[in-house]
């Protein structure tokens, strides 16, 4: 797929009309997309998805600005250079911050994601043989009424070059696997999905590892068991998570909350702020005890992996959350600086016409000892959650309500019945602290979120979530009407 | 801010791809692009600022009824760009032996051109944070500066072309007196009008001053509430996500499954429509339809779908949308003319924020309340209150527990800015509401 002859052409192009001012980066990126679908078996059509532009960075006397252009021509590069500086000009005497706080890389690197068996490998007819068996198996009652099998593999080429000197290449390449079963009856809808968060960094070989035809069956038969399921009862009670629903529970009340730049107030007009405040880490009690919380780019299936962020600093393992106690933010270099805080290397883009913000990357909850065997057979009385369908939550990122696709009640230890809608609701600030048992290394899956939105402008971009299944007790569980 | 360069750059690739197609082979292409500046605030400081330059081209190669597409970004240089598509084009041929014929492959086979290019007044950025530094040295003051050319442009090798450009500006701003008491603010048009951004950042400190009065925390409960227009927009713009479309209702996953499987109503007063040409949206679609106005919600009962030319094809009905996500929807006014005089008790909720489902089948949404809202009594505002969440059916909302519309309406134009700077737009009332629930 994508190599560097392009973007390294135009490396080549930038440095000779590189600006003479205090700083300058340059951030070229060529992102390829091919995503393939069987819809109630029809193959959809056909996309192929090629971006590729420049981000030029430039600090030039106080003020500081961008301009990020697909024109990678010298002269589409040298305009690109001539608005960051334009912009620079219109920034100087209003910046929000000194200039020299921005990040500045110091060493130089490269990045490449471990692929066994590359997407091109598989030929067209080959991937659209295999999406059409799973839509063929989805179909396979009368009462459902659509169908979906999706893959698509992305290569994403990242080059950043600066004026100290600094050279890093990375070369990203990931999988996305989906399966949907919709089921009706009468006025009663219910959906079913599997692997739509199980993009995993790598090449086909992930494929064979999910074994998404032994999961379309699962998928049916539990759409259909939703048509006639109960609705989840209201009550305060003990809730388990699977790790399809954990990682919604991280990423909305761990993930935003602990983002640098929120808590510095940028992300205030749009995605928000966070309850958590500076002067929380090294002391806040997030959780309890069993909960602690990584950054963890090394986990290299993992969909956000990463050898360095998007301002150059080399990415490395830190725990945000140890045994229950709040330690470090989710911060780049620049958001670190500018609050005095340690934190990661999070400063991501989502492409090449928007400027690094603070974001997640991979974010794990750490595997603890419980078997899902023993949690379930710890419930009295209690639900089940499988696979996120609805989430909201307010703008600190404390009062939340989840909904799932699928639970199930556990009655004096044991699974019970399905019920359908199911819903959770609670506060960041204390759900954590009911966490009572995490689950062990076997039941700890690396899965992501495709579409986490943020920044202004906006960016849309994938993070990783690794989780195992856990337990909260006495949370307030309700379901539809 | 013209696009005649970037019109005529499109007119001339098409024309290009045109002496390299081969007998049988119909191709379509979609151009979207911006020179946008982008300027964000924070504490009234410039947080980040730039200017972003792109043109993206989706083509998509058709042979009978097989297809394959392709999208990828251009350069506006004619010679690379040329050779791209050129490339591009083998890429799609070699592809379409490998797929098979598409049922549902549709586009428009009678030529239809159509140029919309509208006149503007931008300002420069500096005179823009000029004015906003004068306003307001003491706030505390977040938001993004968006401006430029927005262009859309599509051509097939049947001789359609249309063409659909305006340069236009959104201010997207709030102020904030503490980490959880905020007032909400926005100005975007195509013709900038210094004295418009004074009289919305007086309005502004006005709400300020409300906001200053100490914050009541309400109990969970059942409340009388208005909706302001951009409030509802929210819901709507939920309601947006699969309400609406042909494939969504026929496949039975509209969130208004009741309306069409059960006959339920919204109150009478309930007129919904797509009205494209009231927005900001172009007049074509991606495969060269022309958009008629349709109506959503007519009296309150259910009546047109939005139809994409994939569904058109499928349910064999004429097209009228793009997606099936509406862009530029309007809903009647009522005859509520005093707000805080008609809510008398009750909360004026001025912003929702993050709104999805907790029963999809019953269209009942969750959300929580945002920035300046307030708790009203005898039909004067009285307090701010601590952001609360709702859990309520749309078909109470705007059906059993509607009071009133209000007459006048609002065009709330999107700021969205994901991959780019969004056409969508609302003309909205706003919603007096009773017995509407807060759960937490």
């Amino acid at each position: 797929m994508a190599d560097l002859t392009g973007i390294d052409q135009a490396a080549r192009a930038f440095q000779a009309i590189a600006p003479g001012v205090a700083f300058w980066s340059v951030r070229l990126m060529e992102r390829r997309v091919q995503s393939l679908s069987v819809r109630q078996g029809v193959v959809q059509p056909i996309s192929n998805g090629r971006s590729r532009g420049a981000l030029v960075f430039v600090i030039e006397g106080e003020g500081y600005g961008y301009g990020a252009t697909g024109d990678l021509s010298r002269a589409g590069l040298r305009r690109a250079v001539e608005d960051a500086r334009e912009l620079a000009a219109t920034t100087a005497g209003r910046a929000l911050f000194p200039a020299d706080r921005h990040a500045r890389p110091e060493r130089s690197g490269s990045y490449r994601t471990p692929v066994q068996r590359p997407w091109a490998e598989g030929g067209l007819e080959e991937r659209l043989a295999l999406l059409h068996d799973l839509d063929q198996a989805l179909q396979a009652n009368e009462s459902i009424v659509d169908t979906l099998a999706l893959l698509a593999g992305e290569t994403l080429e990242t080059l950043y070059l600066d004026g100290d000197g600094i050279r890093i290449h990375q070369h990203l390449e990931r999988v996305s696997p989906g399966l949907v079963a919709v089921a009706n009856r009468g006025p009663r809808t219910q959906r079913r999905s599997f692997g739509l968060e199980r993009a995993r960094q790598g090449g086909l070989e992930h494929l064979a590892s999910l074994d998404l035809p032994a999961y379309a069956p699962r998928v049916v038969e539990q759409a259909l068991q939703l048509l006639d399921a109960p609705n989840c009862p209201q009550q305060r009670t003990d809730l388990i998570l699977m790790p399809d629903q954990m990682i919604l529970q991280i990423h909305e009340s761990i993930g935003h909350p602990l983002e640098l730049d929120r808590i510095l107030g940028d992300e205030r007009n749009y995605a928000g702020s966070s309850f958590v405040t500076p002067e929380m880490f090294g002391r806040y009690r997030y959780g309890s005890d069993l909960l602690n919380v990584s950054f963890d780019p090394a986990q290299t299936a993992e969909p956000a992996a990463y050898g360095f962020d998007d301002e150059g600093t080399p990415a490395g393992r830190e725990y945000l959350i140890r045994e229950g106690l709040l330690l470090r933010p989710l911060g780049g270099q620049t958001s670190q600086r500018r609050a005095g805080l340690p934190g990661v290397a999070a400063a991501r883009a989502c492409d090449w016409n928007r400027p690094a913000i603070d974001r997640m990357a991979n974010l794990n909850v750490e595997p603890g000892d419980s078997s899902l065997a023993e949690m379930i057979s710890s419930v009295e009385h209690g639900v089940l959650m499988e696979t996120n369908r609805s989430w909201s939550i307010d703008d600190r990122r404390n009062k939340f309500q989840f909904g799932c696709e699928f639970g199930r009640l556990i009655q004096d230890g044991e699974l019970g019945p399905v019920v359908r809608d199911p819903n959770y609701r609670g506060l960041s600030a204390e759900f954590w602290r009911r966490l009572d048992a995490v689950g062990d290394r076997p039941g700890f899956e690396l899965m992501g979120v495709a579409n986490c939105g943020k920044g202004e402008p906006n960016q849309m971009i994938r993070v990783g979530h690794a989780s195992p299944p856990c337990l909260f007790r006495d949370v307030e569980v309700f379901g539809g009407d | 801010m013209g696009t005649e360069f970037e019109r005529d750059h499109f007119y001339a690739l098409a024309a290009h791809l045109q002496t390299v197609l081969r007998p049988a082979e119909v191709l379509t292409l979609l151009l979207q692009g911006e020179s946008s500046e982008f300027i964000r605030l924070n504490q009234n400081r410039v947080r980040q600022a730039g200017r972003v330059r792109q043109m993206d081209l989706s083509v998509d190669l058709i042979q009978g009824q097989r297809h394959a597409r392709a999208t990828l970004d251009l350069s506006g240089n004619p010679e690379g760009d040329r050779a791209e598509l050129d490339h591009t084009l083998d890429m799609l041929r070699a592809q379409l032996p490998h797929l098979p014929e598409d049922p549902f492959l549709h586009y428009a086979a009678q030529p239809h051109d159509t140029q919309q290019i509208r006149a503007g007044a931008l300002p420069p950025a500096r005179e823009v944070l000029e004015l906003l530094g004068a306003a307001g040295p003491d706030l505390d003051l977040v938001g993004l500066w968006a401006s430029g050319a927005q262009y859309v442009g599509f051509a097939n090798s049947l001789g359609q072309r249309n063409w659909h450009a305006q340069p236009s500006f959104n201010l997207d701003w709030s102020v904030h007196l503490s980490p959880a008491l905020a007032a909400k603010a926005h100005y975007a048009g195509s013709r900038w009008d210094a004295a418009m951004l004074e009289a919305r950042m007086a309005d502004l400190r006005h709400r300020l001053d409300a906001l200053r009065r100490p914050v009541r925390r309400l109990e969970r409960g059942h409340y009388r509430v208005y909706l302001a227009p951009a409030a509802l927009n929210e819901i709507l713009s939920l309601l947006g996500w699969g309400g609406f479309g042909l494939k969504s209702h026929r496949t039975r996953q509209t969130p208004l499954i009741k309306m069409i499987e059960s006959g339920q109503t919204l109150d009478p007063r309930v007129t919904l429509v797509e009205n494209h040409a009231g927005g900001l949206t172009p007049a074509f679609t991606a495969e060269g339809f022309i958009k008629p106005q349709r109506i959503v919600f007519e009296s309150g009962r259910y009546r047109d779908c939005l139809v994409s030319a994939r569904s058109a094809r499928e349910y064999h009905v004429p097209v009228n949308a793009d997606a099936e996500a509406p862009e530029s929807l309007e809903l009647s006014g009522g005859d509520i003319t005093d707000i805080p005089g008609t809510l008398d008790e009750g909360l004026y909720i001025s912003n929702l924020w993050y709104c999805n489902y907790s029963d999809r089948n019953d269209c009942r949404l969750t959300g929580m309340t945002r920035y300046a809202c307030f708790e009203v009594r005898r039909g004067q505002i009285q307090a701010p209150f601590e952001s609360m969440r709702f859990d309520e059916s749309l078909y109470r909302m705007l059906g059993a527990r509607l009071v009133g519309l209000s007459t006048e309406r609002e065009l709330l134009i999107d700021a969205d800015t994901y991959r780019r700077r969004s056409y969508a737009s609302a003309r909205l009332p706003g919603a007096l509401v009773e017995d509407f629930a807060l759960t937490l």
